[in-house]
């Protein structure tokens, strides 16, 4: 089953009348109906008001009015952000039914720029997780091999773009959770800077950490979605609103020149061999091309997982104090308010929310506040200032994605700490809000996609998408997943 | 055991922005439950704050009024505990990094000024509205409780005084005064029935002498200044009768009951203080440069105490100065206005603050829609300076006036008000009825004094009531001595 | 060394009502995982976190201007229970 055409192509075909919106969707559905089976990428497919949505592009196109790249282009949605009169639920219990009254500014701009909502994709519940399978409607598999995880936690949307059941999807990103679902599903996935994609509609998860992000199958196509989504939010209170970079410009340029610095931190024990010769092979292919490679070494990598474990989680612990079954969500019984809230957030979150619950709200509580949140922000601090004299030195640093390729499901779901280990390599970009771009350099011995990942200052979209780009043409990865087709 | 009482006072004030703190929901009062909500204010999932820019212009006018150092660097803090009446289970404060600073606010109690520190004034969202329903609508009989969140998010500003007031009296001319401030500035209207200005007061009680500060105990539910005084005032003998009988002051929170007239405590949860501040990473730091700072300054009005001060300073006493202080601004403006035309400051603040306002309310007329302005009140004043018309005449002319009949002068003619003042005529006539009185004279020189009540009514006869009565007494005195 | 929780107190501030062997079991996870985050006391720099936003921003703000707010059917259609236009919910106080 190929996946069909990405963005770019889509759109060149559109305009060219050789497809049109609502075949394209067609296309869609029909890979989202042979595999949704076996994969579970989404929790919502809104078959008629997608229908809807692509006949009106095309009718539009017909008018000669073209709303731009995604026009009529079928787009997944990761399930933590809202959608207007359509079920959003962050994959939890507490919000099965929920409909929110509002539209994230994303997908507000996603409505401007044309695009077809295809549905909305499974995640770890509120976005807590790196392999989808903390989802309370079931977990998503991964597409090259079912009997592993799919990452996550946009797991449902790396899944979707790997089949072809979205031409492209939005995911969201706070430790890697675009990045690293991306390269276990052999797509590109690409985390902005922080505070260039509005986060209002997000479901926030760690509100100094997340951003949306595009998940897509080549480059360009990343870019092209970016473009569609970022930009100034009045909405937004971290929103940026200087001037934003043309992340297309330095597509084609090559990299001759560029320096490109390898992380020292990011490799060894835990790591797997094929995961690091692919990486290194991709380095070497860099330098013949053209760029300067040079080792380099950021200290305070060491401690940016536990320094994450403590920021995201505290973020964590406020932000899911709204889910209280009053006026919205799960409510369970209870004679007095404070016996409700309680009822109603027990019997609503999995044992991964509520574990990140508690150690947010113990790393907050008096008496322990300076020796964990508070010394977490100064190692934050001090990965942004290692990131800074970095940067002095070379134009990006790059890594693998993830130490490893898909687990099994199942294999970490009993050892939080394990699994938590998965996002080391991307968790340094989202502390110091830089940007990232992961993209599949190959596959390893057992057929599962490696990731290798890119990481730019910030606003350095462009010189970051200008390696990916180049990284993309040296790695050739021109794969898809050879999931069997399943009837529906 | 001799005992003082140490108070502190934490004022809430809801801004009179047009929309809320953290979003463009409208502010205002009587609204049908839950129509100025929005994803924000109502703590949907997804929603974010954006700070309200008037909002912080007006918490920075208030530091100012209070002589407050304003913070180049201000950050807003989550609060966190749960709360039905709070969507978010935390409320968007401020910890340690407040806007406002280190100011005071003078205090006059019976004439002695006395000057209350202010820790600080800092910028949070305000909570919704419960209403218990069930026994009563009491909280402690209430079968379930309805939930409205247009308040939700309104601008709420608190200001804690340093614990510095020293009487239950006091504590109420600290509020007083601090509500004249804010209503000055014109961002809030502070009315205590409405809730847009809210007061607790903390109050602990030490030895005479010590400098220690006892274990203070927070009052809630005071809605009136006078229930403010009598609860800050029934406490302070709570814990003073408490201490002398070997009890220990508890530190809690404790509820004004304004018809049993006693504080009582409020059962506190254990952990429930524990509100796990931290920096809001929904909002960037505010940044105050000194250039905002004085351009904020610069449009400060006059403030109460200054005006008091220039009130004085027209030769007015304390105590009448603070009266016209007060004042209805349009009163203030007549009297400006005719002191500016010459009148004798304290004639015309009388006048003002005494018969003016008297007839405004018996006729139940706005002070700004009274016919009457500062060359009125000037040539009203005038008029019985110079003894053209009496001081009860006055009352009579000013109804005149006001009732719109025409100007004092007009009205005292038309209603035939004039009276004799002019030396020369007024001497003459003096001179005839002395001539007429003889012995009347006679016994005035022999030491009888009330004679000369008989001569002045003789006088005022003989000018059917329109002479002067003081020059006239003065032209007898003169006349019988010479 | 794992570390030691109080973590019935953490749960009742986090409004979780677990059982017993819940908090047994997230007690052991929480102290191995703050064991492991307990490493951020290692740090050797010492920088100061003044603004957390890589672009540094500061000042943003919207100005004082009414924007139209939800339609009240559409914020009560979630609603667990409502009354005339308000939300319901039990009595605040705990019973005892």
């Amino acid at each position: 089953m190929r996946p069909g055409p990405g963005v770019a192509e889509a759109g060149r075909q559109l305009r060219a009348g050789e497809t049109t919106s609502v075949r394209l969707l067609e296309g869609v559905l029909e890979r989202a109906g042979s595999s949704e089976a076996q994969v579970h990428a989404f929790l919502t497919i809104d078959r008629d008001r997608a229908l809807e949505t692509a006949a009106q592009a095309d009718a539009d196109l017909a008018d000669g009015i073209d709303r731009g790249p995604l026009h009529g282009i079928p787009i997944a949605l990761k399930d933590n952000m809202c959608t207007r009169g359509m079920e959003t639920t962050a994959a939890s219990q507490i919000l099965a039914g929920y409909r929110p009254p509002y539209d994230a500014t994303v997908v507000s701009r996603l409505g401007e720029a044309g695009a077809v909502v295809v549905g909305k994709t499974n995640l770890d519940e509120f976005a807590m997780g790196s392999s989808t399978e903390n989802s309370a409607y079931g977990p998503t598999y991964n597409p090259w091999d079912t009997t592993r995880v799919a990452g996550g936690s946009s797991g449902g949307s790396a899944a979707a773009v790997a089949i072809g059941s979205a031409t492209a999807a939005l995911g969201s990103d706070t430790g890697g959770s675009i990045r690293q679902p991306a390269a276990l599903c052999g797509v590109v996935g690409m985390k902005p800077t922080y505070g260039t994609v509005s986060r209002y509609g997000l479901i926030a998860f760690a509100s100094s950490l997340d951003q949306i992000g595009p998940l897509t199958r080549t480059v360009e196509d990343s870019a092209l979605t970016l473009e569609a989504i970022w930009g100034h939010d009045p909405f937004d209170g971290t929103s940026y609103s200087g001037d934003y970079p043309d992340p297309k410009a330095g597509l084609s340029r090559g990299v001759t020149g560029l320096r490109v610095g390898v992380v020292k931190e990011l490799s060894g024990e835990g790591y797997e061999p094929a995961v690091e010769s692919a990486t290194a092979d991709m380095v070497a292919k860099l330098e013949s091309a053209g760029v300067e490679v040079v080792e380099v070494s950021l200290p305070s990598f060491e401690i940016a997982l536990s320094a994450y474990y403590l920021i995201a989680p505290a973020e964590c612990s406020a932000n899911l104090a709204r889910f209280d079954g009053i006026r919205y969500g799960h409510r369970g019984q209870g004679a007095t308010t404070e016996a409700l809230m309680a009822r109603s957030r027990a019997e609503g979150f999995g044992p991964e929310v509520t574990r990140r619950i508690l150690l947010g709200t113990y790393a907050l509580s008096a008496g322990y506040y300076d020796a964990f949140y508070g010394q977490a922000q100064r190692v934050r601090a001090a990965i942004q200032e290692d990131f800074g004299r970095a940067y002095q030195q070379v134009d990006v640093l790059v890594s693998p994605t993830s130490p490893t390729v898909a687990f099994e499901a199942g294999a970490r779901t009993s050892d939080p700490l394990a699994m938590y280990l998965s996002d080391i390599c991307t968790i340094p970009s989202n502390l110091a809000g830089h940007p990232a771009i992961s993209l599949p350099v190959g596959l390893d011995g057992q057929g599962l996609p490696i990731g290798f990942q890119v990481m730019a200052p910030p606003l350095g979209e462009g010189v970051m998408y200008r390696v990916a780009a180049e990284v993309e043409r040296l790695a050739g990865f021109d794969v898809a997943p050879g999931l069997e087709e399943v009837a529906s | 055991m001799s005992w003082e009482p140490v108070i502190g006072i934490e004022v809430h004030v809801e801004l009179l922005t047009d929309s809320k703190m953290f979003c463009g929901c409208a502010v205002g009062f009587g609204a049908e439950p839950n129509t100025n909500v929005c994803p924000t204010c109502l703590g949907l999932p997804g929603a974010l704050p954006v700070t309200n820019r008037a909002a912080i212009e007006s918490i920075m006018a208030i530091g100012l009024a209070l002589n407050c150092e304003v913070s180049e660097r201000s950050v807003f803090h989550r609060k966190n505990y749960f709360y039905a009446d709070l969507p978010k289970n935390y409320q968007i404060s401020q910890f340690d990094n407040p806007v406002c600073v280190d100011g005071h606010l003078d205090v006059d109690v019976d004439g002695v000024i006395h000057r209350v520190g202010i820790e600080r004034a800092h910028m949070e969202e305000d909570t919704g509205k419960s209403t218990h329903v069930g026994a009563g609508g009491r909280i402690h009989a209430a079968e379930s409780t309805l939930l409205d969140f247009n308040r939700s998010g309104v601008p709420l500003v608190e200001i804690v005084s340093r614990p510095e007031i020293r009487s239950a009296a006091e504590a109420r001319a600290y509020a007083l005064e601090l509500r004249s401030v804010i209503v000055e500035l014109g961002v809030s209207d502070a009315r205590l029935e409405e809730g847009s200005m809210r007061f607790d007061a903390n109050v602990s009680i030490r030895p005479v002498g010590s400098t220690e500060l006892g274990t203070k105990v927070e009052v809630k539910n005071m809605n009136s200044f006078r229930s403010l005084e009598r609860a800050v005032e029934h406490e302070i003998a709570r814990q003073i009768e408490l201490v002398d009988s070997d009890g220990a002051v508890v530190q809690e929170t404790r509820h004004w009951d304004e018809e049993a007239g006693v504080t009582h405590s409020m059962r506190t949860k254990e952990g429930s203080s524990d509100y796990r501040y931290f920096v809001e990473p929904d909002l960037v730091p505010m940044v105050l440069d000194r250039q905002w700072v004085q351009r904020i300054r610069e449009t400060l009005p006059e403030l109460p105490a200054q005006r008091r001060e220039r009130y004085r300073g027209d030769g007015l006493g304390g105590s009448l100065a603070g009266v016209l202080s007060a004042a209805d601004p349009a009163l203030r403006d007549i009297y400006e206005a005719a002191v500016a035309e010459g009148a004798d400051p304290k004639a015309a603040a009388n006048w003002v603050t005494g018969e003016v306002i008297g007839w405004s309310r018996r006729h139940d007329v706005a002070a700004s829609e009274l016919q009457f302005d500062g060359a009125a009140l000037a040539e009203l004043v005038g008029m019985v300076g110079e003894g053209r018309i009496s001081s009860s005449a006055a009352k009579e002319v000013l109804d005149g006036v006001l009732s719109g009949e025409g100007s004092p002068g007009q009205v005292a003619e038309a209603r035939d008000l004039i009276q004799i003042g002019d030396r020369t005529s007024l001497g003459a006539l003096v001179a005839e009825v002395l001539a007429a009185s003889p012995r009347a004279v006679e016994g005035y020189r022999g030491g009888d004094e009330k004679v000369v009540g008989f001569l002045v009514g003789q006088v005022m006869k003989a000018t059917q009531g329109k002479a002067d009565p003081r020059l006239v007494d003065e032209l007898l005195r003169e006349q019988l001595s010479a | 060394m794992p570390v030691e929780i109080d973590i019935a107190y953490v749960a009742r501030l986090a409004r979780l009502d677990l059982s017993d062997e819940e908090l047994d079991e997230y007690k052991h996870q929480l102290g191995m995982i703050l064991e492991h985050a307990a490493r951020v006391q290692t740090l050797d720099a010492d920088p100061n976190p003044e603004n957390a936003h890589p672009l540094a921003l500061f000042n943003t703000f919207r100005e004082d201007v009414v924007l139209p707010s939800l339609d009240r059917d559409e914020v009560l259609e979630n609603a667990p229970e409502t009354i005339d236009g308000y939300f319901v919910v039990p009595p605040a106080m705990e019973g005892e």
